[in-house]
């Protein structure tokens, strides 16, 4: 099928409101727009982060999601207590595979679930003595540990638990970073705000730690922000950075360390990768630090050039060279991979459905495979993140903000795409439909996508999934005629 | 009244970030800039303006200051 025009598309998402009710109808009708390219401020056609509607299959998550499973959760040598029932923390325990290296158990703690365990007398009675208890207890079997973060349930805030006092008082004792992040699940619309509650509990109790302590520094210094190394991610970034010149002294968060946190303000300029997760942290260094940040995107040689280009001019002719001699290094490796796999994928068309930075930043991976993104989505993004997605995106395609099932559903079976990407809730159904997919959360088990490696991984894995035969044998459930059915019993 | 912060951008224009919103525009004219007087109205690129009580310029940038709002459009 060839591609909408503007007219059809707007039909599309005019014919797949139909079946709302007339109130979600005209709630709805603001999260879904075509893309223009001339329209430079998002506002004007697209409306984001707002609460999602009640009875609509949304997938998003909470700030609690936000911040213990994103952004406080890969940092390795710290211990998080999941604060209140048990059922948040042992769904959030490394189930985003941020990969890091360290012993479990004794040095690292990323992939152990830490609960206060709440029961029916600790929301009666207050859970504070409990809270002091479990950080005894960590201190006793885990004494590696650099420091505790206190992630709040819902229930802490709704009983008024003092986490600060506690956590306070543990500091004093332990002589440790402890960090009480008031991230209660029921905090703004999305996991988005979780991501601001922690971006400002790293301010408040890490960032300055370490302010005037002397600190050996190259002016080659630079950190990798929002990088929270799923399947490797951030070290297929950081091994090329550094052959570059640069030294990279802090990854945020994945694989990364207290230490390495407070060491960031000593650094010279932040690479940003996920801008939604982790722009307030950098904006609080511009302002106190005056380190400038910058967003990069990894995916693909064509936008790696970029970026480490733009990375290069923040320094001198030595980067710079540094830049242009690691460009011209894997330029051929790029070459052999796009030549590769290019035939095979040249002109497949890909819907995709994610969160945080990779509905705009994959798009440049999948055109170097002569691939089309027509339409894309984010779970829990603002505004500032559709202004830097209208411009990557081709014009009269489909953008649509915290999409429901269905209508995501209805946007595939009209649209019609080669490749869906999106998040284990999704995936089932669209396999069921036989429309080849991937997950782009956690790269589907497989990874790293960033950096030159991550592409060439990248590249094979969307040609194993699209041209696997397997998908012109489905007949999904609901297709399935009596005829097919004695076919099968005869076999 | 809100918090806003206003950084220079790589062209060296400035730039107004307004968090709560995540507005995030140029600023395209500014009412007044010397070195002894510094804020008054801004004139933000998409048509918006707010008013910044003026004042010596901050010593570098980003800073966050408060902002009144005077017209923005929706």
């Amino acid at each position: 099928m060839s591609n909408l025009t503007r007219e059809e598309t707007d039909a599309l998402i005019q014919e797949v409101l139909e079946v709302y009710p007339e109130k979600a109808k005209k709630d709805r009708a603001k999260h879904l727009a075509v893309n223009d390219q001339s329209v430079t401020q998002s506002k004007k056609c697209i409306t984001s982060n707002r609460k999602s509607l009640p009875g609509v299959m949304t997938i998003r998550g909470c700030a609690y999601a936000g911040s213990r499973g994103v952004v406080w959760g890969p940092v390795k040598d710290m211990i998080h207590i999941s604060h209140g029932p048990v059922g948040c923390g042992q769904y959030s325990r490394g189930g985003r595979r941020n990969y890091y290296v360290g012993t479990t158990g004794v040095n690292t703690f990323a992939e152990i679930n830490f609960t206060s365990d709440f029961q029916e007398k600790d929301i009666v009675f207050g859970g504070d003595k409990k809270l002091a208890k479990a950080m005894e207890e960590i201190e006793g079997l885990f004494p590696l540990n650099k420091g505790i973060s206190v992630q709040s349930e819902c229930p802490i805030g709704l009983i008024g638990d003092d986490i600060e006092a506690v956590s306070k008082k543990a500091a004093a004792q332990y002589n440790k970073v402890v960090v009480p992040v008031r991230c209660e699940g029921f905090r703004g619309v999305s996991q988005s705000l979780g991501h601001h509650i922690a971006n400002d509990a790293i301010r408040d109790y890490v960032l300055s730690n370490r302010d005037g302590k002397e600190f050996e520094g190259t002016p080659y210094d630079v950190t990798i922000i929002g990088d929270y190394n799923i399947g490797g991610d951030a070290w297929a970034s950081r091994i090329f950075l550094e052959e570059m010149g640069l030294r990279v002294i802090a990854q945020w968060s994945g694989d990364g360390t207290i230490a390495e946190m407070e060491n960031t303000p000593k650094a010279k300029l932040n690479l940003l990768h996920c801008y939604r997760s982790m722009n307030y942290i950098s904006r609080h260094m511009e302002e106190k630090y005056g380190i400038p940040w910058m967003e990069y995107n990894f995916f693909g040689p064509t936008k790696i050039e970029e970026s480490l280009r733009r990375i290069a001019a923040f320094f001198d002719d030595k980067i710079k060279e540094g830049a242009e001699r690691v460009i011209a290094k894997y330029k051929p490796m790029m070459q052999a991979v796009v030549d590769k796999y290019k035939p095979r994928l040249q002109g497949k068309r890909v819907m995709l459905y994610i969160g945080g930075l990779r509905p705009r930043h994959v798009i440049g991976a999948y055109e170097d495979l002569g691939m089309e993104v027509v339409g894309t989505g984010y779970e829990f993004a603002h505004n500032d993140d559709y202004d830097r997605t209208i411009q990557e995106m081709g014009n009269a395609t489909l953008l649509y903000d915290d999409v429901t099932g269905f209508e995501l559903e209805e946007f595939v079976k009209r649209i019609k795409p080669d490749l869906v990407g999106s998040g284990i809730k999704e995936k089932y159904i669209y396999q069921k439909m036989g429309i080849p997919f991937r997950q782009m959360h956690s790269w589907d088990y497989s990874g790293p996508y960033h950096g030159y490696d991550g592409f060439a991984i990248f590249a094979r894995d969307m040609d194993m999934t699209l041209n696997n035969p397997c998908w012109g044998k489905q007949t999904p459930p609901w297709k399935k005629t009596e005829a097919t059915e004695e076919v099968k019993a005869a076999a | 009244m809100a918090n806003i912060m206003i950084r220079k951008n790589d062209q060296g224009g400035l730039v107004f970030y307004l968090p709560k919103r995540d507005l995030e525009d140029n600023i395209s004219s500014i009412e007044f800039d010397s070195p002894e007087k510094w804020g008054g109205e801004i004139k933000l690129a998409n048509g918006g303006s707010y008013y910044i009580e003026p004042q010596v310029p901050p010593e570098r940038l980003p800073v966050t200051i408060r902002a009144k709002r005077l017209d923005a459009p929706d």
